[in-house]
């Protein structure tokens, strides 16, 4: 069965046959020039980036009323605010609607209001335009309709999502089967969480897809990370057991790759570069989740990993801490990187020094593994300029129930790509 | 080798009370140039045992490593491993190796108390490595002691004046 569609053209753009999946012949390729050509990427931020849900933040960056912070999502310049009066979590397009200045002009702090610098128009929290200077000049004028821009805004479980697409399913539906995997990250992490102080703002010479697939990749951990995996055994970590699990297609274009791994996890796997005293804690905090979801559900909270994918960009990996990656390109082949880390808002300062540690060793880009990561996708994209070979082959692990270390994960992202890929364009963006 | 790279010997000092800018510049200088050099092993005897290398994250330049995301975060033992990975050839993002230049500058003395000495300077890393090239600016805080006679660093930490990590991609390199 051949599920891509032969080459057409749509609104202007040329496509081709960029993914090639034939079940019976084990074959899922993805052509390359999907990583590197110009017109895919404008293509993509019209029919990918202004179709989905995205994701902006969480509500624990803006605790208090009249709290904001500047996110660019989908490559627009954006900014989160909790309204100053109803506490509603509100995003607003970062532009007067005068002539186009940011109104918001520093990444984070706590306001009123909102005026923008160039002629003085004053926004409130709920965005409503509440001053104009000089107003004697706009008689007759109904301001009514000049309120700051705002997208489709939904949250869940304190992940906030916008869309530019006003006719998009609504985020809960649109989650599909990713919201269990956020229920299991959150709840492991004993209900009440929130994002650390201290953001990884990085990036990479490389197409932001390659990134989507080595977050989600389990293949590439042994080969790539044995630097990583030489560093836990020094310290004492048991790495004879490696990485074990599955993949699976969450719909809509969410994967998961979950299963076993050497690493300890602060949530509730103890390992002992830990240290004795964190061991009793640690136990502790096992014996609540049992109590709270079972022996089941427990173990998997405590001791499993898990590498989400929410498409098309937002990154939670629950693994040796939690992080939440969100990237954007800007070119094909240049994507900017934002990482964060989530954690139990009560916990113990002891624990919280260990997770912050154990995410140190692994990830960012000061890591011992995010920077070959980085070298290696950027390997990738050096390598598409080569030529001779023109499709990246997808296929591990088509015969069989696909494991943590196949690339069904992969293929569940691509295929979603390549059917919102061959859509009409968008008119939000010319609209907004 | 020259007999100038070759050298590679901390500046005495018996007690932090006698250590003036001159001293302190010394061993700054043999820090940037053993970094420069790749000669890691070497590098890691100017630190104590008990020594700290910090990299706070960009957007929080003052961020505490105990609480706080930081960029990096080691004690001596993590040091250690990191200089291992860097050696090893598979630390694939620094292998071939960059060349750097790490240049220090506007060193200042602050307080002194009890053998250990603030000291307060500008750096510029340059970066290049392939067809990038790329720069880090920010000032480093260090405290300094002496240890069997011999000036020490005690922690050094590296605040970025970076407004993010974008056009830098990542600090693999020791800055």
């Amino acid at each position: 069965m051949t599920v891509a569609s032969e080459p057409q053209t749509t609104a202007g753009f040329a496509t081709r046959l960029m993914v090639d999946e034939d079940v019976e012949e084990r074959r899922f390729r993805v052509h390359r020039s999907s990583m590197t050509s110009p017109q895919v990427y404008e293509a993509e931020v019209r029919r990918i980036f202004d179709r989905s849900w995205l994701y902006v933040g969480h509500t624990s960056e803006v605790p208090n009323p009249g709290d904001y912070v500047r996110r660019p999502v989908g490559g627009r310049p954006m900014f989160m605010v909790r309204a100053a009066k109803s506490g509603e979590i509100r995003v607003f397009h970062n532009s007067c609607t005068h002539r186009g200045a940011m109104v918001c002009r520093t990444d984070r702090g706590n306001s009123k209001n909102f005026q923008c610098f160039y002629h003085a128009w004053t926004f409130n929290t709920e965005g409503h335009l509440i001053g104009v200077p000089d107003r004697g000049g706009y008689e007759g004028r109904d301001f009514g309709d000049l309120g700051l821009a705002a997208p489709r805004v939904e949250h869940y479980r304190g992940f906030v999502f916008l869309s530019f697409d006003p006719h998009i399913v609504d985020l809960q539906t649109y989650l599909a089967g990713a919201r269990e995997y956020l229920d299991l990250v959150i709840d492991g992490a004993s209900d009440d969480v929130e994002i650390v102080r201290g953001t990884h703002e990085y990036g990479m010479a490389a197409n932001w897809k390659l990134l989507v697939e080595n977050s989600i990749d389990g293949y590439h951990a042994a080969p790539l990370h044995s630097t990583y995996f030489q560093y836990l055994a020094s310290v004492g970590t048991d790495i004879s057991g490696g990485i074990t699990g599955f993949g699976r297609d969450l719909g809509n274009g969410h994967a998961v790759a979950e299963g076993e791994a050497p690493w300890g996890r602060p949530i509730a796997s103890w390992e002992p570069s830990f240290g004795a005293e964190a061991k009793v804690e640690i136990e502790k905090i096992r014996a609540d989740l049992v109590e709270r979801h079972g022996e089941a559900l427990a173990h998997r909270m405590a001791n499993t990993s898990r590498n989400l994918l929410i498409y098309p960009n937002l990154i939670i990996n629950d693994i040796m801490a939690v992080t939440v990656r969100t990237f954007m390109p800007c070119a094909p082949d240049r994507t900017d990187i934002t990482a964060w880390q989530l954690a139990p808002r009560t916990e113990l300062p002891l624990l919280r020094q260990r997770r912050l540690d154990n995410f140190l060793t692994f990830l960012g880009p000061g890591g011992f593994a995010t920077p070959d990561d980085i070298e290696a996708l950027e390997s990738c994209q050096s390598g598409f300029a080569s030529g001779g070979a023109e499709w990246n082959d997808i296929s591990r692990g088509m015969a069989r129930t696909p494991l943590q270390s196949d690339e069904e994960q992969m293929r569940t992202f691509w295929r979603r790509w390549n059917e919102q890929l061959q859509q009409q364009d968008s008119t939000a963006r010319s609209l907004s | 080798m020259t007999a100038f790279e070759a050298r590679a010997i901390a500046p005495a000092a018996d007690s932090i009370d006698d250590v003036g800018r001159p001293r302190v510049e010394d061993l700054l200088y043999l820090e940037a140039r053993l970094l420069d050099e790749w000669r890691l092993d070497e590098w890691l005897q100017l630190y104590t045992d008990d020594a700290q290398y910090i990299v706070p994250a960009t957007d929080t330049p003052d961020g505490d490593p105990d609480c706080d995301l930081v960029l990096i975060d080691d004690d001596r033992a993590r040091m250690q491993s990191r200089v291992e990975r860097l050696n090893s050839r598979r630390a694939h993002r620094e292998y071939p190796h960059s060349n750097t230049r790490h240049m220090v500058t506007n060193v200042e003395l602050g307080s002194r108390r009890d053998n250990l000495l603030d000291v307060n300077a500008a750096f510029t890393v340059f970066r290049f490595r392939g067809d990038r090239s790329v720069y880090y600016v920010g000032r480093y805080l260090i405290v300094l002691t002496t240890v069997d006679g011999v000036l020490r660093i005690r922690r050094k930490r590296v605040e970025l004046d970076l407004a993010a990590l974008r056009p830098n991609f990542d600090v693999a390199i020791i800055l």
